[in-house]
């Protein structure tokens, strides 16, 4: 709505030539400042935010991974250097290969999982009547825009053990089905949020329910942009849907796809908020990921704020390879020159 | 005869034909619609649970059977989370310390990200391919890799259990993205515009606030509204930077809810209710907006 009065606007105001021509140095007025200065002046607000919030609590993270920061150092007394010791007890430690054991293979599962959903919806609202994809679309922003922290606590008590819908629809499958399926028919009681293996399922199915819409609606917006053409073509030659997917959807999509998944790998592997509510807290050690890991070394008594930012830096270094991937993308695909 | 009986067949072939590719299309069309309703109820459904558990009297809370939606339904427990509250305080307490965050966040964070969106959007300058790419990097940077050196530093500055401390953080972790997003607004507005402005004379600053700003309002406030959203989940920074209860932020503040009274179903969907209504009304007006940010240039090929 407000784009197209912008256009109209500028179209009543505005000789046509002057438009599209890009870069040329407009006619300007004298005023206090050199015209080069300009955009050094406007951006400088944004520059002290991102580089004092941002780039230096980055760098001090790396620097307080090879010194010893706890209690003291935090009231003030200068940290001292350890050198490599915070990362060879990482290395050491049991608690941190289960630790990315958990994140990674949560994010692998929980990406697929999010990309396979959220395409189907997504070829799904394409497919359906004005009506009903409206309909779907505003039901998945209900899930989509559910605070991290409230779908992690209403997940958790659909999981309840005692009076939750979950047990309780388990119970409702007729036996034989649900021995076949799961072995064992009575579910009443049955504790999801005790077990790391039953809490990470409960994780990947609340970020799933989470993730997925995002996904759909992008997927919608890219297959929006097919020319309808090449589907009748299709339809016309009599191809499945399968191969249609994989032959015009696919590789058109290509972009949007590749972008899609970075972008979750790198939600999913940062996951927190959730874990942190669905695992209880700090004390279940099998539980943790990198986060969680690096959070309760840094702030839980006694406080290890050396070895957190250790993990910091590797689950930073991770992220920091996937993100190379994605920018190139984006890069190759946006006009940032 | 023959020629009027071959056509009459082959008309009725057609429309046979038709019928069945009729059929087939009224049956497709079945099943997608099916199909829309199972994932509309798989998404709705959780959101659904906790509106209804909160207006459910205990009885019907804490039962092994099934119950759809309150037959009795009671404001007990909404009452219960204003009156008696978490900790000791009202739930307005924490709506409002929730309010302020965001809003806060949101007001400083506006004027910034409009600025730099100008900068990038309006100007060629030296280091504007370094600044972009520095944009998406850093959004990359997960939060908890910063959270241990923006305690110290919030700790040092004297803005620790404020939350004064919380709107510098949260305009942090906002801003590239919203630079990001409010960009492709700014470079919208045509520049001719702008040019037609200088020659009658106006200064940078009346072109500006004149010019440029009424057409970028709608993708401020879109921009806005997504980091008001950021801002009002924020838990991990509010988790670590608040110490004191009655700063406590809605989301730290359900946290703390759910391990005091984990059994206080009633109360704890509805303070969840509170919190996250607010967000789906904002959510509802800009997705659109979000997705073309998030996915820019990728999308459009």
């Amino acid at each position: 709505m407000a784009d197209t009065s912008t256009i109209a606007r500028g179209g009543d105001s505005s000789p046509a030539p002057a438009r599209g021509r890009r870069g040329s140095a407009p006619p300007r007025k004298p005023s206090g400042l050199p015209a080069w200065v300009v955009p050094y002046a406007l951006l400088l607000p944004g520059l002290v935010v991102i580089g004092g919030l941002l780039l230096y609590p980055l760098y001090q993270m790396v620097v307080m991974s090879f010194q010893n920061v706890g209690l003291r150092q935090i009231r003030g007394v200068p940290a001292e250097s350890v050198g490599l010791e915070n990362y060879e007890k990482l290395l050491e430690s049991e608690l941190f290969w289960t630790s990315l054991r958990n994140t990674v293979v949560f994010a692998v599962v929980t990406v697929a999982f999010t990309m396979i959903l959220g395409t189907l919806v997504g070829i799904l609202l394409h497919n359906l009547g004005k009506k009903m994809s409206t309909f779907l679309v505003v039901g998945i922003m209900a899930a989509w825009a559910t605070p991290a922290i409230a779908s992690a606590i209403i997940w958790r008590w659909m999981f309840d053990a005692e009076s939750g819908i979950i047990n309780w629809a388990l119970n409702a499958l007729p036996d034989w089905f649900s021995e076949l399926l799961f072995g064992r028919s009575d579910w009443a009681g049955e504790p999801w949020l005790n077990e790391p293996f039953t809490i990470y399922l409960v994780l990947i199915l609340v970020v799933t329910w989470a993730g997925f819409p995002f996904i759909a609606v992008s997927v919608l917006a890219g297959l929006k942009s097919i020319s309808a053409e090449l589907y009748e073509a299709a339809r016309v030659d009599g191809a499945s849907a399968w191969r249609t997917f994989w032959k015009i959807t696919f590789p058109l999509l290509k972009p949007v796809f590749s972008v899609l998944i970075v972008l979750s790998t790198i939600w999913n592997f940062k996951v927190f908020t959730q874990l942190f509510v669905l695992a209880g807290g700090t004390s279940n050690r099998e539980a943790f990921n990198l986060s969680l890991y690096s959070f309760t070394q840094a702030f839980s008594a006694p406080p290890k704020m050396g070895m957190g930012a250790a993990i910091a830096v590797v689950l930073t270094l991770i992220l920091l390879v996937i993100t190379a991937v994605y920018v190139r993308q984006i890069v190759k695909t946006e006009d940032v020159r | 005869m023959t020629a009027v009986e071959t056509s009459r067949r082959a008309a009725g072939a057609r429309d046979r034909a038709h019928q069945k590719a009729g059929k087939r299309k009224r049956l497709r069309r079945y099943g997608l619609n099916a199909a829309a309703i199972a994932v509309f109820l798989f998404a709705v459904f959780p959101v659904y649970w906790m509106v209804t558990t909160a207006f459910k009297s205990s009885e019907q809370i804490f039962t092994t059977d099934f119950i759809p939606f309150p037959t009795d339904p009671t404001f007990e427990h909404v009452e219960r989370v204003f009156t008696q509250g978490v900790a000791g305080h009202s739930i307005w307490r924490f709506l409002l310390n929730s309010a302020i965050v965001a809003i806060g966040t949101v007001l400083v964070g506006a004027v910034f990200a409009l600025l730099g969106a100008t900068a990038v959007a309006r100007f060629r300058f030296r280091g504007r391919t370094s600044f972009l790419i520095l944009l998406l990097i850093v959004q990359m940077v997960p939060a908890e890799a910063l959270l241990i050196p923006l305690f110290l530093m919030v700790r040092r500055a004297g803005l620790y259990d404020q939350l004064l401390g919380l709107i510098v953080v949260n305009v942090a972790l906002t801003l590239p993205f919203a630079i990001w997003m409010l960009r492709t607004f700014v470079a919208a507005v045509p520049k001719s515009l702008e040019e037609a402005a200088w020659i009658d004379g106006a200064s940078r600053f009346t072109t500006f606030w004149r010019v440029l700003f009424p057409l970028v309002a709608p993708g401020l406030v879109a921009t806005s509204i997504f980091s008001f959203i950021t801002a009002w989940n924020e838990f991990v920074f509010a988790l670590i930077l608040i110490n004191d209860q009655g700063s406590y932020t809605m989301p730290v503040a359900l946290r703390f809810f759910v391990s005091q009274r984990s059994v206080d179903w009633g109360a704890i969907m509805a303070a969840s209710t509170l919190m996250t209504i607010p967000v789906v009304i904002f959510f509802l007006l800009v997705q659109r907006r979000m997705v073309s940010g998030l996915v820019a240039g990728a999308v459009k090929g």
